[in-house]
């Protein structure tokens, strides 16, 4: 039986898992964006697990738009991306550190 | 029949709209609308005193008291302007007035020259009406309004000549120590308010009695008598406006300004200001013993000791001067064993003689150029009769000779303090006493310099461009188109040292040579002297016995029973004429003939007698010179002390606390505070989101353990 907290643990462990992609990659911008995706996709789980457990529809419609937005949203980072590339010639994070105050 | 509030009004309206006109407009109405203008409105202020006085005194017109306008309302106090005419005020009116117009009319004749005419007429009017002010005032507020205004004046006339350092120095430093004497008769009359809870004379004299028995809790252990308090802090006033000792360092240096204010202000009105304020608060004054016993122990120090200076000085203006603070020490002196009709009639008379003896030394250091030293006079006598005789009479006035008004005055004090009971009456005996024979000695030894004996100035004629720069230009004719007129002017700024060689400096003068022989001055300057001699001479005759022994002032004066030693003499007065032959007949007279005889020799037959007692009496000599080293010591307490804590707030207070601390401080605080904060700000993003997931972790922690 797979019950509710099953379904939890999943999207935490996708998070965690996003989350430790943010802070030990620190080579490609392209994996933090992945890691965002991924973090993204660890919220869906749970509000795709809330939903059913619910009863409630609300939550797989807000699971749309957070794909939709998702998309878009990747759409334009790895515009930025290209050119950021573009400028700097480098995806390299460790070398990224113009905001350094 | 009442008098009427707008003949009041017209008497101290009078002299402010001829300041102003002669202040605001003296360039389009020019130098003759300036004092014709300023001496019309002393006319009529000057004519309608004597109408007052009159009114009062012999047309029976009851005491005037009421308000005429409301200042300012505070809660419940409500300050007036009012005035109370009763015989003090009026004869007080009258003696302002008078001096101040003849003075008016002598400054036409001293400040020929002077570029500053039109504002030297605009102060002494702007004067005139403080002084009226003050002494017309029914309340204790206005009187503060005409203290302060006349101090200001003050101010402004000693340091009339601007552009001379000395001068400056001067009226700073008598600005100075009058606000010492302010500061605690500004306390004096909150005093008055917070006992009394009125700053009306009258309201507040009817309820003096209710002052009895109350104290001043300082601490728990000491408590102060309310009456004394009041009486003491009113009379700190006193002594800073009229320069009782130990407040007295200003007055000799304010011959800085010109003569005719010497003479107004710092001789014959506005330093009597403070006798005046203590007559009129008899009724207070008589509630303290104590405060009584100081005025007297302050005024006699003051009586003796700055005559004893007068002795050393060489300057023919600083004489008078130290005449002038050792004459308030006799009125002091007077107010102390409660002679107050004595203090105030001593007052009358010495504005009379002393003006006359300033407006002679002006008219003096006219015919000398400029010059004031009386090293360089001497036989003068037949060069300008009218005011030596007159000055004669003044001199004669003040060394109390039977039968000059400063007898009936000199001579009622003395006995007052003879007759007196209270402590210190002793002290003050002395000194008066001692003080008479001062008085006539430095009187005769200044008359003798400047009229008697050899000639010891030369007249040499030389061309106007040998000596340009000589200040004696000052009254020359061509002196206006001069264009350092001022500063070339500067009559007296070499005669106020002591040292003769320091003259050798000044602008290429040479000391003692003067360019024409000296002739008596214009009769705008003796014609003034004339209309002060008679009064030196004759007011004490019909004023004697109404005004010291009478009664006269009435309700404006109140002596307790047990107090009243003018009371007790005049059982013994008879006549003016038999107290003048009586008074012949009294030590101060033999004291002032010893003086005469003493003087007579030294400086007329045997002058080189005065360099050995001089030299035999050296330390004694030295004292005097230095005047007590009174300067001295405060310049180091409180010039020296003040540099000293100005600079300890200064560096200690606004450079380390307030610049260190506060304003660097804090801003370098800030700059820390950022250099650490920097740190944080790595441009990475993955520190950023490490820090975004930090805060949330917290903030879910957060919620969590406040929800269980």
């Amino acid at each position: 039986m797979i019950t509710l907290s099953h379904y939890i643990v999943l999207g935490a462990i996708l998070f965690c898992i996003s989350v430790a992609g943010l802070f030990i990659n620190r080579k490609n911008v392209i994996v933090l964006l992945m890691a965002i995706e991924l973090m993204l996709l660890a919220v869906n789980i749970n509000f795709v697990a809330f939903s059913r457990f619910n009863h409630d529809v609300a939550g797989q419609v807000f699971v749309f738009f957070i794909l939709t937005v998702a998309a878009a949203e990747s759409a334009i980072g790895l515009a930025i991306l290209v050119l950021l590339f573009r400028n700097r010639s480098t995806v390299n994070v460790a070398e990224i550190d113009s905001m350094k105050g | 029949m009442e008098l009427s509030s707008s003949i009041l009004l017209t008497i101290a309206l009078a002299p402010l709209a001829g300041c102003l006109f002669a202040g605001f407009l003296g360039k389009q109405i020019g130098r003759a609308g300036a004092h014709s203008i300023t001496i019309l409105g002393l006319l009529i202020s000057c004519g309608l005193s004597f109408y007052v006085l009159y009114q009062i005194v012999f047309a029976g017109a009851p005491v005037y008291n009421h308000n005429i306008y409301i200042w300012f309302e505070i809660g419940k106090y409500t300050a007036t302007v009012g005035f109370l005419i009763d015989h003090l005020t009026a004869m007080m009116m009258v003696v302002v007035t008078f001096v101040s117009l003849l003075v008016h009319v002598y400054t036409i004749g001293y400040m020929a020259d002077d570029p500053g005419y039109q504002r030297f007429f605009s102060y002494i009017s702007l004067f005139t009406f403080s002084m009226l002010m003050l002494v017309m005032s029914n309340n204790f507020l206005q009187l503060f309004f005409g203290w302060e205004a006349v101090g200001l004046v003050s101010y402004l006339l000693i340091g009339f000549w601007y552009k001379r350092p000395t001068a400056i120095f001067a009226n700073l430093k008598a600005f100075l120590v009058n606000r010492v004497g302010d500061f605690g008769f500004l306390l004096g009359i909150s005093a008055v308010l917070f006992f009394l809870g009125t700053l009306d004379y009258a309201t507040a004299f009817a309820a003096a009695p209710t002052l009895v028995g109350k104290t001043l809790t300082l601490t728990q252990n000491i408590h102060w008598d309310a009456a004394t308090v009041i009486c003491i802090l009113l009379f700190i006033g006193a002594m800073g406006k009229s320069a009782q000792v130990p407040l007295h360092v200003w007055l000799p240096d304010s011959m800085e300004g010109p003569t005719p204010i010497s003479a107004l202000i710092h001789a014959a009105t506005m330093v009597t200001a403070g006798i005046f304020m203590v007559a009129r608060m008899s009724p207070l004054y008589e509630l303290s013993e104590t405060a009584l016993s100081v005025v007297l122990v302050i005024g006699a120090t003051g009586a003796l000791f700055t005559g004893l200076i007068g002795i050393v000085q060489n300057d023919i203006k600083r004489v008078v001067a130290y005449s002038t603070l050792s004459q308030l020490g006799y009125m002091t002196v007077a107010l102390g064993v409660s002679a107050y009709a004595g203090a105030v009639y001593h007052l009358m008379t010495h504005a009379f003689f002393k003006a006359l003896l300033f407006l002679g030394a002006g008219s003096v250091i006219i015919a000398m150029h400029h010059e004031q030293d009386m090293r360089y006079m001497g036989g003068l006598r037949k060069y300008m009769p009218i005011t030596w005789i007159t000055m004669w009479i003044g001199a004669l006035a003040l060394c109390g000779v039977p039968f000059f008004s400063g007898f009936y005055s000199k001579d009622a004090i003395i006995e007052a303090v003879q007759h007196s009971h209270r402590w210190g009456s002793g002290y003050a005996y002395f000194c008066v006493l001692i003080g008479a024979f001062v008085t006539a000695t430095y009187t005769f030894r200044q008359m003798y310099m400047t009229f008697h004996g050899k000639e010891r100035f030369r007249v040499e004629h030389h061309h106007h461009d040998a000596h340009a720069h000589g200040h004696d230009q000052g009254k020359d004719t061509h002196a206006h188109e001069h264009p350092l007129h001022a500063d070339v002017h500067g009559p007296h700024a070499h005669a106020m040292t002591d040292d003769p060689a320091k003259h050798g400096g000044h602008g290429g003068h040479e000391p003692g040579v003067l360019e024409h022989a000296p002739k008596e001055s214009p009769w705008v300057v003796t014609l003034p002297l004339i209309l002060l001699a008679i009064p030196s001479l004759v007011v004490g005759w019909f004023t004697v016995k109404p005004m010291l022994y009478g009664g006269w002032f009435g309700s404006a004066i109140h002596v307790n029973e047990s107090n009243d030693v003018l009371g007790e003499m005049a059982k013994e007065f008879d006549g003016w004429a038999s107290a003048g032959l009586h008074g012949l007949t009294q030590i101060p007279f033999f004291l002032v003939l010893a003086a005469f005889i003493i003087t007579t020799y030294i400086y007329l037959f045997n002058p080189s007698l005065a360099g050995k007692i001089k030299s035999a009496l050296k330390p004694i000599w030295i004292i005097l010179d230095r005047k007590f080293w009174v300067d001295e010591i405060y310049f180091a307490i409180f010039a020296r002390g003040g540099v000293k804590l100005g600079r300890m707030f200064w560096k200690g207070g606004d450079a380390a606390v307030i610049d260190g601390v506060l304003i660097d401080g804090s801003a370098s605080l800030i700059q820390r505070i950022a250099a650490g904060v920097r740190r944080v700000q790595s441009g990475y993003l993955y520190h950023y989101a490490f820090a975004m997931i930090l805060g949330l972790i917290l903030l879910l922690g957060g919620y969590w353990l406040v929800g269980h």
